[in-house]
């Protein structure tokens, strides 16, 4: 456990970790343990995280100075060891979760949205608001390798949102300001190969590739519909689908806009957040036609597929974010809802979908439910909770 | 209710401590998700002082009620009174609270 120790005291003076109540089986000294089965939890007013062990449903470690956490995501290394944690400040981090500790972290710009990690694992990608565009580093050591302005009109620079991460070396992103879409093929090397489609829609606020890594999806705020391109075409182009979905009426006031990164594929059919309507849309995963619409509690922000598709979990925004409601699938209705306290802004399912993990942000909690009876196993206190990130998305394509 | 009783007024001061508390939450954390908890800006621009000089708090009160057509700043009518709006701006020029 020599090699153990020297990094722990190595660590120490790059990050503050605090090692709470170490579950069975965690990485206590003496013990060796996989990280297959922990996940990552945004403390989104303080700058910190916790790795939490979902099997013991208990918190490992909390790790602090991570900067402005408010709307922070993360995504982690082919070896689930470490995690990518990107901050609204522009902050990069790299977190060694066995450790409970920052192995690296850089300011890459002053205001971000996210991240992706390549496919084979060497590259992480950062979307950043200011300066609109996409950064990219490796993954080993945080170093820059490309900086990719999203530049358009006569020196200006988008926002960039949506970014994921597509098979063959690809990252794909959306520029806000400048309705386009950007395909960076790094296939050969750091210098990436740009593909851009141009008019792909009013204001695009977040995208979704499909699991299979085809299909790319950005919503519109400024229009009612949203764009599609299937990255198998041989020439790929956007197209618009669900066109019209608003029917003409009046947006309902959006209080917080919807996320399409916990988009919903279940049993063939999307399942998407409408904008300005208390809807979900569904899709023809086939057709890309509207096949339905599922009327819900508000505005609805995630909606996210049980694993084994059969049912849909959906949050709220503002001013009805205490509220959760399932939808089944083949029959496209609400089957069960529940209060678990306001502003539950985060769900995130075990791998093959036995819990969800749930934050419950004014409430200071984290609850865990069992998927399928619905009871409450277990609240851990955490620190204004928000993104819940399991290891397991190091295995899944746009996670 | 405070803002029944002084509707209409223009200084925003007479919200009691606990609705400030609640108003200062809100900020933080709801305008937080599009503007940044620290207000420094996300898919709506910063609302610090320095990027407020060129409104007035009865404009930026009116943004907040009505927010932006068109695009993703909603209307806050129905939310929060005239006056908790004009509290917020007031203390949105001065740098808010944390
Ligand atoms: C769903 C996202 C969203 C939320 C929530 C939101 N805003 Fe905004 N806000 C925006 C966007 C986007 C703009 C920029 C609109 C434009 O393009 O002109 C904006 C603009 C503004 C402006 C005008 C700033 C300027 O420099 O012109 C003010 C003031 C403002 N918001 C205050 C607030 C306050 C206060 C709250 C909470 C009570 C809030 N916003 C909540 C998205 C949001």
């Amino acid at each position: 456990m020599k090699r153990r120790d020297f990094l722990k005291s190595t660590a120490l003076g790059l990050g503050m970790a605090t090692a709470l109540a170490p579950a069975p089986g965690s990485a206590c000294p003496g013990g060796l343990r996989g990280t297959g089965d922990l996940a990552l939890i945004v403390e989104r007013a303080n700058g910190s995280v916790l790795i939490v062990d979902t099997t013991a449903h208990k918190v490992v470690h909390r790790v602090e100075g991570l900067g402005d956490l408010s709307h922070a995501s993360a995504v982690y290394s082919r070896d689930e060891r470490y995690a990518y944690i990107f901050g609204r400040d522009g902050g990069l981090t790299k977190l060694d979760i066995l450790e409970g500790a920052i192995v690296k972290r850089v300011l890459q710009a002053g205001n971000a949205i996210g991240g992706a990690i390549s496919d084979d694992g060497r590259l992480v990608a950062v979307s950043n608001y200011k300066p609109g565009g996409v950064r990219v580093f490796d993954a080993a050591t945080l170093d820059p390798v490309a900086d990719i302005p999203a530049t358009f009109g006569e020196g200006k620079r988008s926002k960039t949102v949506g970014l994921v991460d597509a098979p063959g070396r690809r990252f794909v992103f959306t520029l806000y300001d400048a309705s386009e879409i950007w395909i960076a093929d790094f296939s050969s090397g750091a210098e990436p190969r740009m593909t851009r489609f141009t008019g792909i829609g009013d204001l695009p606020y977040d995208a979704l590739i499909t699991g299979d890594g085809r299909h790319y999806i950005a919503g519109l705020f400024g229009e009612d519909g949203l764009t599609h391109i299937d990255l198998w075409a041989d020439a790929p182009a956007p197209r618009r689908i669900l066109s019209g979905y608003g029917k003409g009426e009046k947006k309902l006031p959006v209080y917080k806009m919807p996320h399409l990164e916990g988009w919903a594929l279940a049993g063939g059919k999307f399942l998407l957040p409408a904008v300005g309507r208390h809807e979900l849309l569904v899709l023809d995963a086939a057709s890309f036609k509207e096949a339905g619409r599922v009327g819900v509690h508000g505005q609805p922000v995630f909606a996210v597929a049980r694993p084994d598709g059969r049912q849909v979990w959906v949050n709220f925004a503002h001013p009805l974010n205490d509220t959760i409601q399932v939808v089944d699938i083949p029959s496209l209705t609400v089957v069960h809802e529940f209060k678990p306290g306001p502003a539950a802004l985060h769900m995130e399912f075990a791998p093959r979908g036995a819990e969800v993990w749930l934050s419950v942000r004014d409430r200071d909690e984290v609850h865990v439910y069992d998927a399928r009876s619905f009871a409450k196993l277990s609240v851990l206190p955490a620190q204004k909770p928000s993104g819940i990130f399991m290891t397991a998305r190091a295995h899944r394509i746009g996670l | 209710m405070a803002g029944i009783l002084f509707a209409g007024c223009s200084s925003a001061d007479a919200l009691d401590a606990e609705r400030q508390r609640e108003l200062t939450y809100l900020v933080r954390q709801d305008c937080g998700s599009c503007h940044g908890m620290t207000l420094k800006g996300g898919l709506g621009g910063a609302l610090l002082p320095e990027n407020l000089v060129d409104l007035d708090s009865e404009g930026i009160a009116s943004i907040i009620l009505d927010g932006v057509s068109g695009k993703p700043m909603p209307p806050w009518q129905g939310q929060l009174s005239n006056e908790e709006a004009l509290w917020i701006a007031e203390h949105l020029k001065k740098g808010f609270p944390q």
